[in-house]
């Protein structure tokens, strides 16, 4: 065995412990642990319900540290981002946030991430996947480097309506003053923090970039200031629950990677997933314009929906279908949940033109377990706008304390 | 003088390889008469476990099962005639300087792995196996089929020609483009594409030239990379591995499950000559002199053998002849199987690391490769060999008694003629001793351990399998010898000029590799042309 400073090596403990792991082991009452791009996280730590509810009620600690970032500075850097991403990078002003994707030469959709404009030519850029090769090779010709920092950096999510509440009792004197999308530097008892109000939530909420060496008393200080106003800490069901019903998308569940599809038809431009809003046609060539701009002229064959689905059984991997009877099939669902906040059965899905429309009618094929026999439920879903939930306060600055 | 057995059988297969076996297999389910004729006192040409030393068990051609479709295994039920695959751990390539590149199965744990050697290569490693996944599901279908002819007229040509076409033009154009590129590029060149570090490239390079008089930096050792990954595909679990009691248990299983279907194996029945009469073989000739009367003959001899070897020439036409003569089938690859009195030693791997249990190299550059490939050129044994070497004793105990060891070393390159001469027992001794010396550079205790060792020259496969040059594929795996051009343009289809006369080897598509599946669509081509289903 190691000894107890030596980290145990990556062949017998392949996935890392984030800053945060001591706290974490200790709360997670299910000591579920599932892995992360690389690290060991907790899926659960009481009930998916309970912390579910934390966000939208009260307030919620979910640690980040896993979300792949890369520092990418040099004199060219904004001009590098600009090719790379679909958004115009040169409207990013220091001090902001920007939700970006980026695309290969024929538009299908590598990633989805976050770009931190902390300098003139200075960024950070936030990814679920693994990107080095990609952005390695996509800075030949530029001065610009690029460097993976994720293990540099612990990144703690704190979200909900009573968190701006808690950050400033935590000592983050201003934070309300940041608007959605801006970022900041405090100085958090001789702990530089970084906070960002950006967030998977869809509510009011925060993200906080520290040191390594800082996380844990960070976090304890954190929960502290939260105890009386409901923080508590929380896994990734929790979260999935809230991105749904936010209508943000996942990778490998909503969508999967050009860089990682085997089969045809498996790749989906951002177009597709509904992301036109971040393509801008009219910024400068970035990469896979040619491809979109033919996509748009000819319109699409499929879309990524919003689905309010009947009933209230989640619509789990569903066969999406044109006919009640189930002979033309149109689609699928990517992500189903019931959603205890809006009272509606609510779904994303990939649908087939002309079925993607607002207000079309599709059909759903549920199958469900009941005391181990399987029964089947056509039921009607519609197609809706998403997001499904999008509360005032998630913009309102300053924010209300609770 | 010729006695003739007055039995006429339907098929005569020569040569109890796995694949005659298989092709075997599927004819006697049909229902016909097969008989099986071998040289060798016992089954399983290339895929045999020998108990050569004490009660040490010796994979001593094959080493792996990792292309045997499971398809075959399912349909001729080898799991039930005792067959039992099973997985083994991702190896590692040692470094010259101590360090090393371990391929774990883990996938956070490889990342980490080859980050040690290059951030970038970590992740770049994700992309090439896309890539290689990619290609992969577009060959492995065509495996198990005929190829078309693409001159030829005939219905099955033409949807055979079209089904191809289809499935590569579902591939999308990029990919299109990738596949012309990948079945003719050198495997230095692919790799360069997604990686940086030299052992990185090193290590997935390997598969690139076992078995293959090509090196590295040859047009066309991309594709044999890809034909070494086909079976790591496969969705079903449990299909790469270790034959457990050794790779004769394939050949073993094949026995029973043809036995059980009312099929023969006769061992130790050399055959002279295959008989043709009036155009049409009729049988086999052994050396003994005894004739053996059959419908059809099958022969799984790799194509110089069968044509040039063991049949008369006035039977055979000169333009396809001329062609069998210029198949490429040189031998490259020799063989170490080594009794060690126990684990020995490798200090370049990690204590708890899995490695052991997996395949392990010693070539840490490309170039070094290469080199080893400019000593077969030039008629030598590689100074610094590229070595495949395993200890499948950790895994199944069935291969040696607890604590000892059986370790399989396959060598690249080795010539099959040397520069100076013959083999004599004394260069055999000398090119054992060089790979032994090259693996004791990483390991100090191993020589001291060596209880018992085989050293396998292509000279002594050849004499001993009967596979010409010792060539372990019946012929290179290169573009010009694939599909619909393997063995000879006009004969990819298991048919040969005599009328009766059919090849089951891997001298045929889909090429070698203890895969079964040219003996498995063999089988099916002789079975449609009598008439038979299936």
């Amino acid at each position: 065995m190691a000894a107890n400073n030596t980290p145990v090596p990556h062949y017998l403990k392949p996935l890392l412990d984030t800053p945060f792991h001591a706290r974490a082991r200790v709360l997670s009452q299910n000591d579920s642990f599932v892995p992360w791009a690389g690290y060991s996280t907790v899926d659960v730590f009481t009930t998916a319900e309970q912390e579910y509810f934390a966000i939208r009620n009260a307030a919620t600690l979910f640690d980040l540290t896993p979300m792949v970032k890369y520092r990418i500075n040099g004199s060219d850097a904004e001009r590098y981002l600009n090719r790379l991403v679909t958004r115009d990078v040169r409207k990013l002003k220091v001090g902001r946030v920007s939700y970006v994707v980026w695309c290969n030469d024929s538009g299908h959709l590598i990633d989805d991430g976050t770009i931190f404009r902390l300098g003139p030519q200075d960024f950070r850029l936030c990814t679920a996947e693994r990107q080095l090769d990609w952005l390695l090779d996509s800075a030949i010709g530029f001065d610009v480097r690029v460097e993976e920092v994720t293990e540099d950096i612990a990144a703690l999510a704190v979200q909900g309506p009573t968190s701006c509440y808690i950050l400033k009792k935590f000592g983050l004197a201003g934070v309300e003053r940041l608007k959605p999308f801006e970022l900041a530097e405090f100085d958090a008892a001789g702990r530089p923090v970084m906070v960002s109000r950006t967030g998977f939530t869809g509510d009011l909420g925060y993200e906080l970039w520290m040191r390594p060496e800082h996380a844990l008393s960070i976090w304890d200080d954190l929960m502290a200031a939260g105890r009386t106003r409901g923080l508590r800490a929380i896994g990734s069901q929790a979260l999935n629950m809230a991105r749904i019903e936010a209508g943000f998308l996942m990778p490998n569940v909503d969508f999967v990677s050009a860089e990682h599809t085997i089969r045809m038809n498996r790749d989906r431009t951002p177009l597709e997933l509904g992301l036109g809003w971040l393509v801008d046609f009219d910024k400068p060539h970035f990469n896979g314009r040619r491809a979109l701009l033919t996509q748009k002229a000819s319109g699409l064959r499929r879309l990524l929906v919003g689905l309010d689905v009947d009933g209230n059984k989640a619509a789990h991997n569903a066969l999406l279908y044109a006919d009640e009877a189930g002979n033309h099939e149109v689609g699928s669902v990517t992500s189903a949940m019931w959603s205890p906040t809006c009272k509606r059965n609510l779904a994303l899905a990939i649908l087939d033109a002309p079925h993607h429309a607002i207000g079309s009618k599709v059909w759903a094929d549920i199958y469900l377990n009941r005391e181990l026999v399987w029964e089947r439920r056509m039921v009607a879903a519609h197609v809706v706008e998403r997001p499904f939930f999008a509360p005032d306060r998630r913009r309102q600055t300053p924010p209300a304390d609770r | 003088m010729a006695t003739t057995n007055s039995k006429r059988h339907d098929v005569i297969v020569i040569g109890a390889g796995h694949n005659g076996l298989v092709a075997a297999c599927y004819m006697a389910r049909a229902g016909l008469d097969v008989l099986v004729v071998e040289r060798n006192d016992y089954v399983g040409g290339a895929t045999v476990s020998r108990n050569l030393f004490e009660d040490y068990t010796y994979s001593n051609c094959s080493y792996v099962c990792s292309l045997l479709r499971p398809e075959i295994m399912r349909a001729l039920e080898l799991p039930r005639f005792g067959l039992q695959i099973i997985p083994y751990d991702g190896g590692c390539t040692m470094m010259n300087d101590g360090n090393h590149l371990a391929l774990y199965d883990n996938h956070d744990a490889l990342r980490r792995e080859i980050a040690r050697h290059s951030k970038r290569d970590a992740e770049a490693y994700d992309r090439y196996s896309r890539d290689v996944i990619r290609q992969c599901k577009f060959i492995r279908p065509l495996l198990m089929r005929e190829p078309p002819d693409p001159t030829s007229f005939k219905p099955r040509d033409l949807t055979e020609l079209l089904y191809l076409g289809q499935r590569f033009h579902n591939m999308g154009e990029e990919r299109m483009y990738d596949t012309l590129r990948f079945w003719t590029m050198s495997a230095a060149d692919f790799l360069d594409e997604y990686f940086e570090s030299e052992i990185v490239k090193a290590h997935f390079a390997g598969s690139s030239i076992i078995g293959t008089a090509l090196g590295p930096r040859s047009p066309g050792s991309a594709y044999v990379l890809l034909h070494h990954y086909m079976g790591d595909i496969d969705e079903t679990v449990g299909a790469w591995g270790f034959a457990r009691g050794g790779m004769g248990a394939v050949s073993s299983s094949l026995t029973a499950s043809l036995q059980a279907s009312g099929g023969a194996v006769r061992t130790s029945a050399p055959v002279e000559r295959i008989l043709v009469r009036n155009g049409r073989s009729c049988g086999v000739a052994l050396t003994s002199g005894e004739e053996i009367a059959a419908k059809v003959v099958v022969s799984n001899m790799d194509v110089k053998r069968t044509f040039l070897d063991s049949m008369d020439a006035e039977h055979l036409p000169e333009e396809f002849l001329k062609a069998v003569r210029r198949f490429k089938i040189r031998g490259s690859s020799g063989k170490l199987n080594i009794a060690l009195e126990r684990l020995p030693q490798f200090p370049s791997i990690p204590d708890g690391a899995p490695s052991i249990r997996g395949d392990l190299h010693i070539t840490d550059t490309i170039e070094m490769m290469e080199r080893a490939y400019d000593d077969w050129k030039e008629g030598r044994w590689s100074q610094a060999p590229y070595v495949d070497m395993l200890m499948p004793s950790q895994i199944d105990p069935t291969m040696a008694a607890d604590g000892k060891h059986y370790m399989s070393v396959f060598v690249q390159y080795c010539p099959y003629e040397l520069a100076d001469g013959p083999w004599t027992d004394d260069k055999r001794q000398a090119f054992g001793n060089t790979v032994i010396d090259a693996i004791a550079r990483h390991s100090p205790d191993f020589k001291s351990l060596i209880r018992h060792a085989e050293v396998r020259t292509p000279w002594d496969i050849e004499q001993e399998v009967g596979l010409t040059e010792g060539n372990i594929f019946q012929g290179e795996l290169t573009m010009d010898q694939l599909m619909f051009n393997r063995p000879v343009p006009g004969y990819a289809q298991y048919r040969t000029p005599v009328k009766g006369l059919y090849l089951s080897g891997s001298s045929t598509h889909p090429g070698g590799g203890v895969m079964g599946a040219p003996g498995a669509n063999c089988a099916r081509r002789v079975l449609t042309d009598l008439g038979r289903s299936a």
